[in-house]
């Protein structure tokens, strides 16, 4: 089992940092649409459009990400190893950590809890860069991601905390062949 | 540890996924195991066609539909003869079969006996869950005799099967015991499984989140195994045998020679065999 703490990302480049911070973003988006789709095969549709309309919002910061490269007159960002401070980008969803019958209040804080990684994750980038623009451009990214965390807990904090026996079903799902 | 990015062109685990969508439950441990295997097969950089996944039954057994590579989603425990075939046919594949606990050691226990014993170059990973998931929630050979359900009040009261064990006392080649929600360990055991020569077998526990919601915890019960990998098998039967089930980590390696896949003899006409049989 990995140990996260001592993980130094050190990128030389903000070509290199625009090409993370892209496919982090992607990656979260397209993990949220895949958990919207099992939401959605098991008859959750708030928490499968809660996670549909954080798969359009992680897209959005993409392009955003892509204006950025724009911003910086960079051609064609570089094909690169990611380097994670976990197996999976930092603002990708655990796929552990969910159920058929979480409500969105839960869900949301599985989303809160993504967009802090993504803030520790640039920090920790600004932290061991060698590049003084890269460390500015990462500081930023860390401070627009420390945003995201405080609309989400808004965002969550309009929902309900769960039932004590939320997870309880009497008919629980029945998987086909 | 310091790291610095370089630049490189290789296939990424999205190259091994097919367009349909996933079914399992939310939380559901095969689902990781999904990622786990596309990483794998990204990280040794096999073209989705040099590889081929076959299962039997089971939600487990569904991988082979979420991946691009050749597939087969067979019947219910008979995965293990399917890839057995298709490996000494096409001993250039890198086959890899996938089921549950049901389906590799209830209905398909016999077939896992004797895939260990042949020794033919596969990688069989089965995701344990000690529970038939898709079947709504049976007791399974790996289910503990204490588990309380609605359809064993108080339990089996049977003894759980042993499956690494009796891999190794079979003849397995390699031998693994994973954790569907250790990315990093389980991809790397996955990977060498499928380098090591013979037949690799992969205990992956894999949570079921409906059926088994007291598996939530097993992400605080695991622990890397506390000793490196033996190729003594009676050491590695030992420690499995003493340990409490959640030491992860590749267990056992050998060093016995697989079943040699290639045509033995010279390919004769089918029709000359045939005359030999005429009445
Ligand atoms: C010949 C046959 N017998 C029984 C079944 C019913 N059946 C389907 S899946 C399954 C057990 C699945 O358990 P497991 O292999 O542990 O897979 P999981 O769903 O837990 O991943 C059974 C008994 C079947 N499909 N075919
Ligand atoms: S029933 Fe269990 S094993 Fe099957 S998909 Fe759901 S969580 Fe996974
Ligand atoms: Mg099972």
């Amino acid at each position: 089992m990995s140990n996260e703490q001592n993980i130094q990302i050190n990128l030389a480049n903000i070509p290199q940092l625009l090409a993370h911070a892209i496919a982090l973003e992607n990656e979260a988006s397209e993990r949220y649409a895949d958990l919207a789709d099992l939401m959605e095969a098991h008859n959750n549709y708030d928490v499968a459009s809660l996670f549909k309309k954080m798969s359009g919002i992680e897209q959005l910061h993409v392009n955003h990400i892509q204006e950025m490269v724009k911003r910086h007159r960079i051609k064609a960002l570089p094909t690169v190893t990611y380097h994670w401070l976990s197996p999976e980008g930092p603002e990708t969803t655990d796929t552990t950590d969910l159920h058929y019958l979480m409500n969105p209040r839960q869900a949301l804080k599985l989303a809160m809890y993504n967009e802090q990684r993504a803030c520790d994750y640039y920090a920790n980038i600004a932290a061991h860069t060698q590049d003084e623009e890269t460390r500015r451009l990462a500081q930023e990214l860390s401070a627009e991601e420390a945003e995201h965390v405080g609309m989400v807990r808004v965002w969550m904090d309009k929902y309900p905390e769960p039932e004590a026996d939320w997870d309880q079903d009497d008919d629980p799902p029945f998987q086909p062949d | 540890m310091s790291m610095t990015a370089e630049t490189v062109n290789k296939p990424t685990p999205a190259d091994y996924r097919s367009g349909i969508k996933p079914i399992w439950c939310p939380g559901c441990g095969d689902y990781s195991v999904l990622l786990e295997i596309t990483k794998a097969l990204a990280t040794l950089e096999l073209r989705s066609e040099e590889v081929a996944i076959i299962s039997g039954i089971g939600c487990s057994s569904r991988i082979p539909a979420y991946s691009s590579c050749y597939g087969f989603h067979g019947v219910h425990g008979r995965a293990l003869p399917v890839a057995t075939g298709l490996k000494v046919a096409r001993p250039d594949l890198t086959v890899i079969a996938t089921g549950g606990d049901g389906d590799g050691f209830s209905i398909g226990g016999n077939h896992f006996l004797h895939a260990c014993r042949r020794n033919v170059n596969i990688t069989y990973i089965v995701m344990d869950n000690q529970v038939y998931g898709m079947t709504k929630g049976q007791a399974s050979p790996t289910t503990d005799p204490d588990w309380d359900s609605v359809l064993t009040p108080g339990g089996t009261g049977i003894r759980a099967f042993q499956p690494l064990v009796i891999a190794l006392a079979s003849g397995a080649n390699f031998v693994a015991r994973g954790f569907a929600g250790d990315p990093a360990g389980t991809t790397n055991m996955i990977i060498e499984g499928i380098r090591h020569p013979g037949f690799s077998f992969i205990q992956i526990l894999s949570p079921c989140a409906t059926f088994r919601p007291d598996q939530r915890e097993w992400r605080n019960m695991v622990r890397e195994a506390p000793v490196p990998f033996t190729n003594d098998p009676s050491r590695a039967a030992n420690r499995i045998m003493t340990d409490d089930g959640f030491n992860i980590g590749i267990l056992y390696r050998g060093d016995r020679p697989p079943y040699e896949t290639g045509r033995k003899g010279t390919p004769r006409d089918i029709d000359t065999i045939a005359e030999e049989f005429s009445v």
